[in-house]
């Protein structure tokens, strides 16, 4: 009874801004954008961009893998040190998200371009300059600065909180460091990858700012494409349908890899 | 029951704050002074910089009226925005076949021309116009014409005078392209040799070949950062409107223009009063006020764009008064061609075109379903070895 009342508000809320959109959406998303009736015609277009659909979701993936791999041993390295360095370090990682998203991959456009600051340097020490900008390489790298922090942080969170008893009883059984790691570490922290990994998959399979700053023409991903048909286009209609299949992969991929943190409560009881 | 006032009070904060977060905006209204929305293309006005006049905060100072700004980067944005709805504005700039359209749409509201004398300074030649041939609805604001910028340093004399320099192999991804389709439609219209106002099928198909074929050379689909992708020589090549390659020619003396041989497209900006506007009277006085030849005069020698007054014209700078570029010869005009309103279906046709133009090439699907399928069978075999070891391990342990 207590519960359902303190959750009232974000029940509310919930309802009105999450819930009733979702009807809107599928509601657009099955309906003729002259007539108003109702179609599969929509759907149906959507199969136009499944190119650019198997390209952000390509991209992201990408992107959320280096993010792992960059992320953990900084998770790693934060959760093992003194509790004041620890807070330091957390705020570090943090204080990049507090500049606007959008200013910082602009700062990464006037790094990168042909005439930018990296390339004006190569030019003065007399080397040729580099295509940096607008390939399939600079999008992830937009992606991966901009949603690094949110693998480090749950990452971070889950290391912090594995029992140090379990470590030292794989220690005094005569564990070494790696195996350790391998052993009681890594498994431990499974929780950990799982939503860091869907932390930055699912903003990044639907972003579409930095694919216009840092990719090139070739490089539209499925958010563009939504972005362009209520801001230009005024074809809500086959912009709902793209966002609605979107919001599938998003739900179908989350559901799949929450399937590996499934049994985790037994691996720490074990 | 502490803790229970304890809840009840941060729930009421809650909802206090959320409640305040929609009022603010009917307290702001509930001022007496009057605030019209001014809904205008981006780097449309002169705002004070270098040395020119400030429009807006003149209008305020003149009437006591206040300005709230806000910019938009092609006809179609401006479009939606109005057609979404959410939002009412009172003063808006498109240009003639945008205005054809929403008058089709009955989204404008006739104008009182008693508030807007100085209408009487319009040259002739602007009035009764195809897409406001009454006169109801519209007062210009500026025209222009659309040519081809680009820096001397590394474009070749040679290779300039058509509208084919975009197509040219030799400038691959130094070569900007307009973000809107009517524009980037008329382009590969005019090179093709059609009316910019087809409403052939076939014709459009044609020219979004065309736009295809120039994907892979395009640096990027733009509106307003044109400015500074050109200024800094980032890019070399780029369509845009003539005036504001005046604006970009202050900045960098190594931009040049030039209007293609193949003809081009001339147009006019006017201003209208949306509908749902709640001041139109303020509007009008808006409207009327950017009419006034001296001020008309001082805001069009910063923007670069061509006036529509003869009155106004003595305001002007001089350099500008006599540009080529701001203002082509009959001769070159002669050249010249305006859109018109298209028909919805065309509209929508052209619209998907163009999508289908922009999401065109580096089609490496069979690359990223391989890179997706390793990665899900990576996955997969990973949760598998993990739940067989988990089960062996239960079974060695007994499970509890």
């Amino acid at each position: 009874m207590k519960n359902k009342l303190t959750s009232g508000p974000y029940l509310i809320w919930m309802t009105l801004f999450t819930v009733v959109p979702l009807f809107i959406v599928i509601y657009y998303a099955f309906t003729d954008s002259v007539t108003g009736s109702f179609t599969l015609g929509n759907m149906e277009s959507v199969k136009n961009y499944i190119p650019i659909f198997l390209r952000s979701v390509w991209l992201a993936l990408v992107s959320a893998l280096i993010c792992l791999l960059l992320g953990y041993p900084v998770a790693w390295r934060i959760a093992q040190a003194g509790a004041g360095s620890q807070r330091l370090l957390y705020m570090l990682v943090m204080l990049p998200m507090c500049i606007s998203f959008l200013l910082r991959t602009l700062a990464w456009v006037a790094l990168l371009e042909d005439t930018g600051i990296i390339n004006g340097f190569f030019i003065k020490l007399g080397l040729p300059p580099l295509p940096l900008i607008r390939t399939n390489g600079a999008v992830i790298l937009g992606m991966v600065y901009n949603y690094l922090p949110y693998m480090i942080m749950p990452l971070y969170t889950v290391i912090m909180k594995i029992d140090r008893r379990l470590i030292e009883a794989a220690q005094d059984l005569g564990c070494d460091g790696p195996r350790v790691f391998a052993k009681v570490t890594l498994p431990l922290s499974v929780p950990g990858i799982i939503s860091g990994v869907t932390m930055v998959f699912v903003p990044a399979v639907s972003t579409f700012y930095i694919s216009q700053k840092l990719g090139n023409t070739g490089t539209t991903l499925i958010g563009d494409v939504i972005e362009s048909q209520f801001k230009t286009a005024y074809n809500p209609n086959l912009g709902a349908a793209l966002s609605l299949v979107l919001m599938i992969i998003v739900l179908a991929s989350t559901a799949l890899m929450n399937r590996f943190s499934g049994d985790d409560e037994s691996v720490a009881t074990v | 029951m502490n803790k229970k006032l304890i809840r009840t009070a941060s729930a009421m904060l809650a909802v206090f704050c959320i409640v305040s977060l929609f009022c603010g905006g009917m307290t702001a209204r509930a001022d007496e002074k009057v605030t019209i929305n001014v809904y205008n293309w981006g780097q449309y006005i002169s705002d004070g910089t270098d040395g020119y006049i400030d429009v807006n905060k003149a209008f305020t100072e003149a009437t006591g009226i206040e300005v709230n700004y806000l910019t938009y980067d092609t006809n179609e944005t401006m479009y939606t925005k109005l057609k979404t709805g959410g939002s009412s504005y009172d003063v808006i700039i498109p240009s003639d076949y945008m205005i054809a359209r929403l008058i089709s749409e009955d989204m404008l509201a006739p104008l009182n021309f008693d508030n807007i004398p100085n209408y009487k300074y319009i040259d002739e030649a602007y009035k009764n116009t195809e897409y406001d041939p009454e006169n109801i609805y519209s007062v210009p604001y500026t025209w222009g014409s659309v040519g081809v910028i680009y820096n001397t340093k590394f474009v070749d004399e040679a290779d300039t005078g058509s509208w084919d320099l975009l197509w040219n192999e030799k400038y691959s991804g130094k070569i900007l392209m307009f973000d809107n389709p009517r524009d980037a439609f008329g382009i590969a219209e005019l090179l093709l040799g059609y009316d910019l106002n087809t409403e052939s099928e076939d014709e459009l198909r044609a020219a979004a070949a065309k736009l295809t074929e120039q994907h892979h050379l395009v640096q990027s689909y733009v509106m307003d950062q044109i400015f500074n992708q050109m200024e800094h020589e980032e890019a070399w090549i780029a369509p845009y409107y003539a005036g504001d390659f005046l604006l970009m020619n202050a900045e960098n003396e190594n931009l040049a223009f030039y209007y293609p041989t193949e003809g081009f497209n001339v147009f006019i900006d006017a201003m209208c009063i949306p509908a749902t506007s709640d001041n139109k009277e303020a509007a009008e006085a808006y409207i009327n006020f950017l009419c006034d030849p001296a001020i008309c005069g001082e805001n069009l020698s910063y923007l670069g764009y061509s006036v529509p007054s003869t009155e106004a014209r003595e305001y002007l700078d001089e350099d500008v008064g006599i540009s080529e570029v701001a203002y082509p010869s009959d001769e070159t005009l002669a050249r010249s061609q305006s859109f018109l309103n298209l028909s919805a279906e065309t509209t929508k046709l052209m619209d998907s075109l163009w999508l289908g133009v922009k999401t065109s090439g580096g089609s490496n699907s069979p690359i990223y379903i391989i890179g997706i399928a390793v990665v899900a069978v990576l996955a997969i075999v990973i949760f598998i070895y993990r739940n067989n070891k988990l089960k062996k391990r239960r079974e060695h342990y007994g499970s509890k």
